[in-house]
């Protein structure tokens, strides 16, 4: 066992822990975070996203004594049923999900999304790479890594225009 | 997960003195492939040294006008990098086409070069596999190839190597800066880093045990026009069928990189000297001494289809 400090959601966490406890493990049956689920387990599908000092990545595949004193932000961090982050009430406006399990990951990866534009990071979807810019194209291809399995897609990306103050529709 | 301990190492020296003296370590950088790996027991260290925070998270440039970018700089910063983008584009293009954001905020730059191959029966431990157990027999040679490389390949092994930054590394003639245990330093020209399987598939490249890459460098900038084409099953998140980074200069020189098509990062000199000829003559050139399987076969015409499509992108960019 080895001791694992982390900050979740503001919160300081101590932690005894096997090394082999992936940082998604250590979420779901230590910190009882349930919001963040284990899809495929291998970086397959996204469902485990979560933030980590400011950046999305797949919890499933890090451990958590890599992340000795690091920041994470979960589903639940991003808002409460009673304060909604603007992403998770444009989920539901724009009915972004149907089984909703893949939907923590989707909104996760959707606000550090909006970063990464914002931040000029380009991707496969960026013709001129000096030049990055919200388009349905740039936000398809940033969130191929979160896997619908009830195919919700067209209303996530409503949901992502929404609160990029694109939608102009 | 096979139980293991664990240690964040200090500094580069205390990284590759405990590698050498402990039994069964490994470096972890991002850990998306070993540690995907090891949950399915295909990887099975007893030992992991964590290499993160050692410093060697830097891109900078070099006296000869060239770049060195850090083994454990993240994929999305070096795509994003303003120098990347600007002289190097082929590797941001290349980059970004490879695996997804989140993966790609944790990949590192010695980590993607020294993916493991993704072919099925590797990942099946109940099948003869000479790369995960020498000796064993290959799967795959009669199996589902459709993925598996064309040229380059043995009796003994047919994978393919899946990285796409590593093909534009090998067409920008990166070379790999490497320490050992001792504190030696080398640099292995990328063409000589990846090895081809011949008898024995499980040795994969240059690194002694225990050496640590440091970083990767790349030569003074070339100039051109620079494309990445991947094909893929999907549009996205998915690993290459086949890929083509090329650069063209001014007057139609140009050379040419592949992926998905052979166990290294694939580039002849012939495919080259072929530029001026087109898209079918690369094509022929790159893969000429291929030996595909009936179902990878359709590899070569799409090889000849993505050049042509690189062709097409260059006379658009020019
Ligand atoms: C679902 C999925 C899709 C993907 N799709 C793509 C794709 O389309 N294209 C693509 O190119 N890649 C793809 N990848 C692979 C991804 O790019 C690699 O997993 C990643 O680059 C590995 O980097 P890492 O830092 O996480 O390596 P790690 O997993 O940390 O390490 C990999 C290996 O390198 C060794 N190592 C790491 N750093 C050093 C060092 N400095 N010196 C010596 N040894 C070292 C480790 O011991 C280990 O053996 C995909 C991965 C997944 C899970
Ligand atoms: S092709 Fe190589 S990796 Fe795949 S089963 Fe054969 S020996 Fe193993
Ligand atoms: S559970 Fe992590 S990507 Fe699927
Ligand atoms: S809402 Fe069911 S998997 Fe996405």
């Amino acid at each position: 066992m080895v001791a694992v400090e982390l900050n979740v959601n503001g919160r300081e966490a101590h932690l005894q822990l096997d090394p082999r406890t992936t940082l998604l493990d250590t979420l779901r049956e230590h910190l009882h975070l349930t919001g963040t689920k284990k899809g495929c387990d291998h970086g397959q599908c996204g469902a485990c996203t979560v933030i980590v000092e400011g950046r999305r990545i797949n919890s499933c595949l890090t451990l958590a004594v890599m992340h000795q004193g690091d920041k994470v932000t979960t589903i639940e961090g991003l808002g409460t049923p009673e304060r909604l982050h603007p992403m998770q009430r444009a989920f539901v406006t724009h009915d972004g999900y149907q089984c909703g399990y893949c939907t923590p990951g989707q909104i996760c990866s959707a606000v550090a999304v909006l970063e990464e534009i914002e931040a000029g990071i380009p991707s496969h979807a960026t013709d001129d790479l000096e030049k990055v810019a919200f388009s349905d194209a740039e936000v398809r291809e940033r969130m191929s890594g979160n896997i619908c399995r009830c195919a919700a897609y067209p209303n996530i990306i409503a949901a992502i225009r929404d609160v990029a103050g694109e939608d102009k529709a | 997960m096979k139980p293991f301990t664990y240690t964040r190492a200090a500094s580069v020296e205390e990284a590759v003195r405990s590698a050498s003296s402990v039994q069964g370590a490994r470096f972890i950088a991002g850990g998306t492939n070993l540690l995907d790996l090891m949950k399915l027991q295909i990887e099975t260290p007893a030992h992991l040294i964590d290499i993160n925070h050692l410093g060697l998270d830097r891109i900078e440039t070099t006296a000869g006008g060239g770049l060195r970018i850090g083994a454990l700089v993240r994929n999305t910063e070096l795509a994003a990098d303003r120098t990347v983008r600007r002289d190097y584009a082929v590797l941001s293009r290349a980059l970004v086409a490879g695996a997804s954001g989140q993966l790609r905020n944790k990949a590192t730059t010695a980590g993607n070069l020294l993916q493991r191959t993704r072919c099925p029966y590797f990942y099946d431990t109940r099948m003869p596999c000479n790369k995960r157990r020498p000796g064993s027999g290959c799967a795959a040679i009669k199996g589902m190839s459709r993925s598996l490389a064309v040229i380059g390949t043995s009796d003994a092994c047919i994978a393919q190597h899946p990285s796409d930054m590593a093909v534009a590394m090998r067409l920008l003639d990166a070379s790999v800066d490497i320490i050992g245990a001792d504190g030696a330093r080398r640099s292995v020209p990328i063409a000589d880093f990846h090895l081809l399987p011949g008898d024995t598939p499980h040795i994969e490249n240059a690194l002694k045990p225990g050496e640590l890459i440091t970083s990767v460098t790349l030569p003074k900038p070339i100039g051109g026009t620079h494309v990445y084409r991947k094909v893929r099953d999907r549009a996205s998140y998915a690993f290459a069928l086949v890929s083509v980074a090329a650069v063209f200069d001014r007057d139609g020189q140009g050379r040419f990189a592949f992926g998905g098509l052979a166990p290294k990062p694939w580039r002849v000199a012939a495919a080259d000297a072929a530029a001026r000829s087109g898209a079918p003559a690369v094509a022929e050139a790159a893969l000429d001494g291929a030996r595909p399987t009936p179902l990878n076969a359709f590899k070569q015409q799409l090889t000849a289809r993505t050049l042509a499509s690189v062709f097409r992108q260059r006379e658009a960019r020019a």
